[in-house]
């Protein structure tokens, strides 16, 4: 306990930008369960790819130790690399594991099904170690692919600093440029939700898929931008995650997933305010679990909250939203 | 799985040479069991039920009764609120305000498999057959109601399993004698003819063994001569001494086969009494005003 | 896809055929000649690369896995995606009271530990077996997950090193039986290859193979007895239609709960096995990626269908093992198979076939309606 109350800035406001990572995840799982009812479990290879990504793309800049504009370009190339591959990934798993069910109107199950083997394919996919590549001469590329199972760095090194106090915690600019990516993103989508045609279409196939048809709305279309959605968000939380924790692996996106999904029911499944909110209250959580029971039961407390959450309050702390895609 | 057949005359006129006779035997005895148990009067009383969602009142201030022995029509127009009673009456809503009372016993907050037990079944508006399962596994599964033997009982065949399938089978068979469909007991419920899927919910509901049964617009898609069998066939149920509340739209049908009738329309109850003065009831015809009245 | 089970179920009924004493003599023989799998090392099936006998051994321990996952998926229509976490139960208290802190016997420990599963499954079901079906998938997640980091978190249990010395079952010496060793297609005996009947130890899995096999039929024997009587009908009006089951006088959330404890109950025996076999046991052998391998065993197999799930735990087991070369890429063509099935074959290799308990009934009684026109599978 003592733990807790002398850290308790440090605690809550890396636990907010860990948070940040899960919140922004917990979008893509949110949007995809409100509009299709799916668990979609290939989102954490989704995030996986996307930081990868960024990885690659940094790695052949060469960058290194870096401040100022110079950091800030980095980081902007790091950020789109991850979310473009994060959307195109996306894409690609709707296409091949989800779309081919909705056209023989599948059970539930066997889409859960489905969505455990593209998990699976994506990641190992990535995982694959350096035979492949010597069978299509790509021994070139070994830095960069075939390297995934083990902990690929960061190239991008950024001096941690110190930039101001709030109480006895000096918040660093890494937890800084987290949250406000985060926050940047988060209110984006907002807009975009509320405001934009297609945002709204997202809202109408939620809630009755058969009348929005009717008005017009192409569903498919609806859906491949739910998807596209969830990846950018992805992404982009996918080059926090590099920033904070410096690595990645080919299964990177596993416990991240389940956390992010947790966060996600949390909240308030379809229910994008309550994604953020649960990203947040699960990242502080898990710190303060960390700090109270010890740091090897940080991963427990999620899987304990989330079992909590579901029998005491099924729909979440925001209330869900199924049908609503309620932002 | 099979479709309700709008003209149903065109199934008689094409009958495939494996069609079976699927007329119901009613002689066989499947009598409701404990008959001593039954009391006098009202089997069920609606006592000034109310039933609110969110922004919607469901049910105003029903009250009703249903005596043992007869044959209650519930009616009313689409939406007055007639299922979510059966839905109240057998605990798959619990009502805002008021009281449903059993053989004198308030129903309170008993779960849907005590309130079967306890002696009410029923049929649905849209059929809920167990559709992977044979004619005979869905009857079964009701008879089951009263059972109790579990997995140990199972694994071990102890005489109880042993003495419980026995009834249970006899009495499957003897229900789906009493239907007609002993000859299609081991089809898959899906695959059966629609008028036999509608027989066979009621055997799966009576295989329960209730006092009251529960019909909700069970001639749905029935033509004339098969609504005039199914009348004959509630009239003899009730003659094996079940007590029948019967949710239905076609007027000839209601009028021929009950004793009372109660009028809902939007939640409220708008009249009650005999069919004959149901029939001449103004406010019942302005409800009705509109719809046609033969409904059939 | 359809021939193939068309060809399985055709097999069944041509056994079903058979006059009684026909039936038990074929099925005799064939158990005769599943023991005697691994003595016979035939030719194309035997694993070249690694012990035959232990591969069989996880086949048949992932038999009984999938037999008890199907009870809960396949029977009750739950989604279990935390199976692993009932195997750890009761591997960890077979090293427990065996090993660890006491020294109890195995025969003792096994029925025990069956016991804690079973406890931990009525725990894990009757607070959560309320919600939602995908909810319930990733609440068993968790469970799994937190079954272990339990496990290496908490020294007492076992910590991050495991727990060695699990007891053996009891050995018994009676006679050797030589292996059978192949030149080409030619068979010969070898009498300095022989297992122990029956001794078991670390040197030879055979025995252990044979103790698990007799769980599997044990279990077989028990299902189809569980299949047809109250229960297994209640489980399958609850996967049917649940709200209708209950207006029946189902009483589903018993039933429910009752799938989940028999399913954790078959999970803690095979852990049990698991954990006498090896020795020795470790959180990191109980990961979730083998609840996702157990569920795909059941889902591949054809939900509801015990011999289906059989078929698939043993193919899943045995062809990394046999085909070696693809042992690596293993993962990745399990998740392209997980994925090509649900497309075009939903139902699984061998679905269930829902009217066999009707076609026997017909034999039974044949004035009833010859069921040809009922749809298969």
């Amino acid at each position: 306990m003592d733990l807790l109350i002398h850290h308790f800035w440090e605690l809550t406001i890396t636990g907010l930008a860990i948070g940040a990572v899960y919140a922004l995840v917990a979008l893509g799982y949110t949007l995809v369960y409100g509009v299709l009812r799916l668990i979609n479990f290939a989102h954490s290879e989704v995030f996986m790819y996307g930081s990868f990504a960024a990885v690659w793309v940094l790695m052949a800049l060469g960058a290194g130790k870096a401040t100022g504009l110079g950091l800030a370009g980095y980081l902007v190339v790091g950020f789109i690399a991850a979310m473009a591959m994060s959307g195109i990934i996306a894409l690609v798993v709707e296409f091949v594991a989800y779309r081919p069910l909705r056209k023989r109107n599948s059970p539930p199950l066997i889409a859960l099904i489905s969505a455990i083997g593209a998990s699976f394919t994506f990641s190992e996919l990535m995982g694959l170690r350096d035979k492949p590549l010597k069978w299509f001469g790509l021994e070139g590329l070994q830095p960069y692919l075939g390297r995934a199972r083990e902990n690929l760095p960061l190239t991008l090194h950024v001096e941690t600093k110190r930039v101001f106090p709030i109480f006895n915690y000096q918040v660093t600019n890494i937890d800084l440029i987290v949250l406000v990516s985060a926050i940047v993103m988060m209110v984006l989508l907002d807009q975009f939700v509320r405001r934009s045609r297609l945002g709204r279409g997202i809202r109408a196939v939620a809630q009755d898929p058969e009348a929005a048809a009717l008005m017009g709305v192409n569903r498919d279309r609806v859906i491949r931008l739910t998807f596209l959605i969830g990846g950018i968000m992805a992404g982009a939380a996918a080059m926090m995650y590099l920033l904070k924790i410096g690595v990645t692996r080919y299964n990177a996106g596993f416990i991240l997933g389940i956390k992010a999904f947790t966060a996600a029911v949390l909240g308030g499944i379809g229910n994008l305010r309550g994604a953020l909110v649960g990203g947040f209250v699960l990242g502080v959580a898990e710190n303060y679990g960390g700090a109270i029971f010890g740091n090897q039961w940080k991963d427990v407390v999620a899987f304990v909250l989330l079992i909590i959450i579901l029998l005491f309050r099924p729909t979440g702390l925001l209330g869900e939203s199924l049908g609503k895609a309620r932002a | 799985m099979a479709e309700p057949t709008t003209t149903p005359e065109h199934d008689d006129a094409l009958a495939r040479p494996e069609d079976v006779d699927t007329t119901p035997d009613t002689s066989v005895d499947i009598s409701v069991e404990e008959v001593t148990d039954l009391p006098q009067g009202k089997m069920l009383e609606v006592d000034d039920v109310t039933l609110r969602f969110g922004g919607v009142t469901a049910l105003d201030g029903v009250s009703f009764h249903i005596n043992t022995g007869e044959i209650l029509g519930l009616i009313g127009p689409n939406g007055a609120g007639k299922t979510t009673c059966f839905n109240v009456m057998t605990g798959v809503y619990q009502p805002t305000s008021g009281d449903v009372r059993f053989m004198g016993d308030p129903l309170g907050r008993r779960k849907k498999f005590a309130i079967t037990k306890l002696g009410i079944a029923r049929t649905f508006q849209n059929i809920r057959l167990f559709h992977n399962m044979t004619a005979l596994e869905n009857v079964l599964v009701g008879a089951d109601a009263h059972h109790s033997s579990g997995i140990f009982s199972a694994l071990l065949r102890l005489p109880r399993h042993r003495a419980e399938e026995e009834e249970g089978m006899d009495r499957a068979h003897e229900l789906l004698k009493f239907m007609g469909l002993e000859k299609r007991a081991n089809e898959l419920a899906r695959n059966l003819p629609y008028g036999d899927q509608r027989r066979l919910e009621i055997a799966r509901a009576l295989a329960t063994n209730p006092k009251l049964l529960c019909l909700d617009e069970p001639a749905a898609g029935f033509n004339p001569a098969e609504k005039v069998k199914l009348m004959e066939l509630i009239q003899s149920i009730r003659e094996q001494g079940y007590t029948v509340l019967l949710i239905e739209h076609d007027m000839r049908l209601v009028m021929g086969v009950t004793d009372r009738i109660v009028v809902l329309e939007f939640g409220k109850k708008i009249a009650e009494g005999l069919p004959a003065e149901i029939r001449d009831n103004p406010a019942v015809i302005a409800a009705y005003l509109g719809v046609d009245e033969s409904a059939s | 896809m359809t021939a193939v089970s068309d060809f399985f179920h055709g097999i069944g009924d041509r056994f079903r055929a058979l006059p009684k004493w026909a039936k038990v003599v074929l099925l005799v023989l064939l158990a005769l000649v599943v023991y005697l799998l691994p003595i016979l090392n035939p030719p194309l099936i035997t694993t070249t690369g690694s012990d035959f006998g232990a591969v069989l051994f996880l086949c048949a321990l992932y038999s009984l896995v999938a037999l008890g996952l199907n009870v809960v998926i396949g029977y009750a229509g739950l989604l279990d995606l935390g199976y692993i976490g009932f195997f750890a139960v009761g591997a960890f208290t077979v090293g427990v009271l065996g090993s660890s802190h006491a020294k109890l016997p195995l025969l003792l420990c096994i029925p025990l530990a069956m016991v804690a599963t079973l406890v931990s499954g009525i725990l894990l079901g009757a607070p959560t077996l309320r919600v939602r079906g995908d909810y319930l998938a990733i609440v068993t997640l968790g469970f799994g997950e937190i079954i272990r980091l339990a496990l290496v978190n908490t020294d007492w249990l076992s910590g991050p090193r495991g727990i060695s010395n699990i007891p053996t079952p009891p050995s018994i010496h009676l006679f050797n039986v030589p292996h059978v060793t192949w030149q080409g297609f030619t068979a010969f005996l070898d009498l300095e290859n022989t297992t122990d009947f029956l001794t078991f130890s670390v040197t030879d899995s055979i025995p252990y193979y044979w103790l698990a096999l007799t769980c599997v039929l044990i279990v077989l024997f028990l299902d189809r007895l569980m299949q047809n009587s109250r229960v297994g009908r209640a489980w399958e009006a609850t996967r049917e239609d649940e709200d209708a089951a209950e207006l029946m006088g189902v009483p589903t959330f018993r039933f429910k709960l009752l799938a989940f404890a028999t399913g954790a109950a078959i999970g803690g025996l095979s852990g049990s096995l698991f954990a006498t076999k090896q020795q020795f046991i470790n959180p990191d052998n109980f990961t979730i990626i083998y609840s996702v391998l157990f569920v795909a065993m059941v889902v591949v197999g054809g939900q509801g269908n015990r011999w289906g799930v059989i078929v698939a735990a043993v193919l899943l087991t045995w062809a990394p093992e046999r085909f070696r070369f693809l042992a690596d890429a293993r993962f990745l063509l399990f998740g392209v198979l997980l994925i090509v099935l649900s497309i075009f074959r939903p139902q699984g290799l061998l679905p269930p076939r829902r009217t066999l308990r009707a076609k026997e009934a017909d034999e039974e009684a044949p004035d009833t309606l010859d069921a040809e026109g009922v749809a298969r599978g």
